[in-house]
């Protein structure tokens, strides 16, 4: 029967059976970590063969007994008085009874497990309601954004501009290389891509025509702002979740400072500054991609360039640019909505950055095809 | 009292230690002795590296110089196995709590248990509720971290510090934001401790009237000399100090502008 007993500690639990149905347990040795499952197995095993009228624990030989050995007492408690048999402990040291009297014997029934079972009509209802509550809060936040960049714009001196600079280069500046490397990779998957059905029709040369219309118009601008919002969407939402959570953007409050003026709108501004510039370094690199084949395909850059002077026009690049603006206060609007979000706790910091990310890539290529349908009935 | 305390077994030495961060020396060249079931305190102002010297003690980060000797392994210098095997006797509760949000108050104290015993199920659940029990808080089981209060969250973590019933304890700051009541009740829980089941205690801490009442020997650091200025018992260098700061520092005072 004790077969589960840890070799190298000492623990032993016997037992004695009397004529009138009780039963006194002798416990045996240490009463800890180690040794408190063996007891409470071999109890557990005892207590099924039968029940007992009066269970009695004599403790004359526990050597050490902490609050994990305390813990079989308790339950030993509880069993019994589930079945409604006499419970006696005896000879229990008296520092052991001492750690003993910290505990209420009810402490295994205490608890608040409140599970709260929603039906299927609810769950629909209260989703419904968080929706609601939701685009509710999104549209207040535009509101009061667009309000407060306004009054900013209005009144340039009220802007922290020290804080615009320093988002200005997270942003931008430190963006710079993944912007390129992103946008030189593009260019040149897709002009090689691209070269092969081509050369069938022996128009290799138009490569350049196709490289450029789609990066000026559609992929430059998008790849950018996906990259951007990926890299400053999610850590402005890190930020501001995180000075949520430590009561940072309450203290504003409370100094009558308004967080979205002093948290949002340098945000805002930095990136209404610098994505439209890392989309024009991102153009440039996404040609160069293009160049890098065309050249191994025998042309001169000469060709090249020619080829897309004539394609493309101005047009084309600044409705690019035009788009990457909208793009920029989607990406620092969202980033900075979730952010201000934020519920209590840590896991509410990753929630936030998650959905900032998640939201900020739907609202930018919602928008992305948005501006497809318009450039085209205004025949742009 | 200090006599009858140099019989007794040493289950913690810091020798020699120095922890800087950098070129920034923190604490220069201290060492002293933790006996086993002591309430042992360390004392300082603010920015003293009170929490340095204990977050040196549970091998968080390895010291400038010396020794960290916990019951005889150097735990400083023994890694992975040997480390988690000199961890699983200590327990550490935080300034901050530093409970996981994502866990609810019961399933923080169960994690220990699940990851390092062969417990049962529902002989950890009944245990992490014994532990709320003993700091108050039965009734919070399901309640996550963040709809706890702030000396609730402390409350959890000291349970789930003693989950596994280690021999030694380090608290941080442990009655910092409690009330007198519960501030009171866990001075008692942590005598009950080191007098029952011999825990040693190694306690950072300002509340004077909690030192008074558990502590039986204190260091003091001090800032200036970055080493320890006062070793002993509470009361008594309250009263027989020769260093004034120290006395000023258990009587409460503001400092007097000395000469230099």
């Amino acid at each position: 029967m004790s077969a589960n007993k840890p070799v190298s500690v000492n623990a032993e639990l016997s037992y004695q059976k009397a004529p009138d149905g009780s039963i006194v347990v002798f416990l045996k040795g240490i009463l800890n970590s180690d040794t408190i499952t063996y007891f409470y197995k071999e109890l557990t095993n005892l207590l099924k063969i039968e029940i007992p009228r009066k269970l009695t624990f004599n403790c004359k030989d526990i050597t050490y007994c902490d609050t994990i050995g305390v813990s079989l007492f308790i339950k030993a408690a509880e069993l019994a008085r589930q079945n409604n048999y006499g419970y006696e402990i005896t000879n229990l040291d008296k520092k052991y009874t001492q750690l003993l009297n910290l505990f209420h014997p009810d402490t295994q029934e205490a608890v608040g497990e409140v599970t709260i079972k929603e039906t299927f009509i609810e769950r629909p209802g209260e989703d419904s309601l968080i929706l609601l509550a939701d685009i509710k809060e999104n549209i207040t936040f535009i509101g009061q954004a667009t309000i407060a960049l306004l009054l900013s714009l209005l009144n340039p001196r009220k802007v922290r501009w020290k804080d615009v600079l320093v988002t200005s280069e997270k942003v931008g500046v430190n963006a710079f290389g993944i912007i390129a490397l992103v946008n030189f990779l593009v260019g040149l998957v897709i002009s090689f891509q691209s070269a092969i059905p081509l050369e069938k029709y022996g128009g290799t040369i138009f490569v350049a025509d196709l490289l450029v219309l789609s990066t000026f118009r559609e992929l430059g601008p998008l790849m950018t702002a996906i990259v951007v919002n990926g890299r400053s969407g999610s850590a402005f939402a890190a930020e501001i979740g995180t000075m949520k959570v430590n009561e940072e953007v309450d203290a504003l409050t409370t100094m009558g400072l308004d967080p979205i003026k002093f948290l949002v709108v340098p945000k805002i501004i930095a990136s209404l500054i610098m994505i439209p510039i890392l989309t024009v370094f991102g153009n440039l690199f996404a040609l160069i991609g293009g160049l890098v084949v065309m050249i191994t395909l025998g042309f001169p850059p000469v060709a090249y360039l020619n080829e897309i002077v004539s394609a493309a026009s101005y047009v084309d690049f600044l409705g690019g640019l035009f788009k990457s603006v909208f793009f920029a206060v989607i990406i620092a609007g969202v980033g900075c909505l979730e952010g201000l979000k934020t519920q209590k706790g840590p896991a509410a910091v990753g929630d936030s950055t998650t959905s900032a990310v998640v939201r900020g890539i739907i609202l930018i290529i919602l928008f992305d095809g948005i501006f497809g349908v318009l450039f085209y009935y205004l025949g742009i | 009292m200090e006599d009858k305390m140099e019989d007794r077994e040493v289950i913690i030495s810091v020798k020699n230690f120095t922890a800087a961060y950098g070129a920034n020396v923190i604490i220069d060249n201290i060492s002293f002795d933790v006996y086993k079931g002591e309430i042992f305190v360390i004392l300082g102002g603010s920015g003293c590296g009170k929490s340095t010297v204990l977050k040196h003690m549970i091998g968080l980060y390895p010291p400038a110089s010396g020794q960290i000797i916990i019951e005889g392994e150097d735990i400083t210098a023994v890694e992975d196995e040997k480390k988690i095997g000199i961890l699983k006797k200590i327990g550490v509760s935080y300034q901050s709590g530093a409970l996981f949000g994502s866990m609810t108050a019961l399933e923080n104290i169960m994690l220990p248990m699940e990851e390092f015993t062969n417990i049962t199920t529902d002989m950890r659940k009944l245990i992490a509720k014994m532990k709320l029990e003993i700091v108050g808080l039965k009734g919070s089981e399901n309640k996550l971290p963040s709809e706890l209060s702030g000396g609730m969250i402390k409350r959890v973590a000291l349970a789930r510090a003693m989950a596994l019933d280690p021999e030694i304890l380090f608290l941080d700051e442990p009655s910092a934001g409690l009330d007198p009541i519960t501030s009171a009740e866990l001075d008692q829980l942590i005598i009950n401790l080191a007098k029952n089941l011999h825990i040693t205690f190694v306690i950072v801490t300002h509340e004077l009237a909690s030192i008074y009442t558990i502590a039986d020997r204190v260091i003091m650091l001090d800032k200036k000399v970055k080493k320890i200025v006062a070793t002993g018992n509470p009361q008594y260098l309250r009263d027989n100090s020769k260093d004034p700061w120290v006395r000023q520092f258990f009587n409460r005072e503001a400092e007097v502008q000395t000469a230099n």
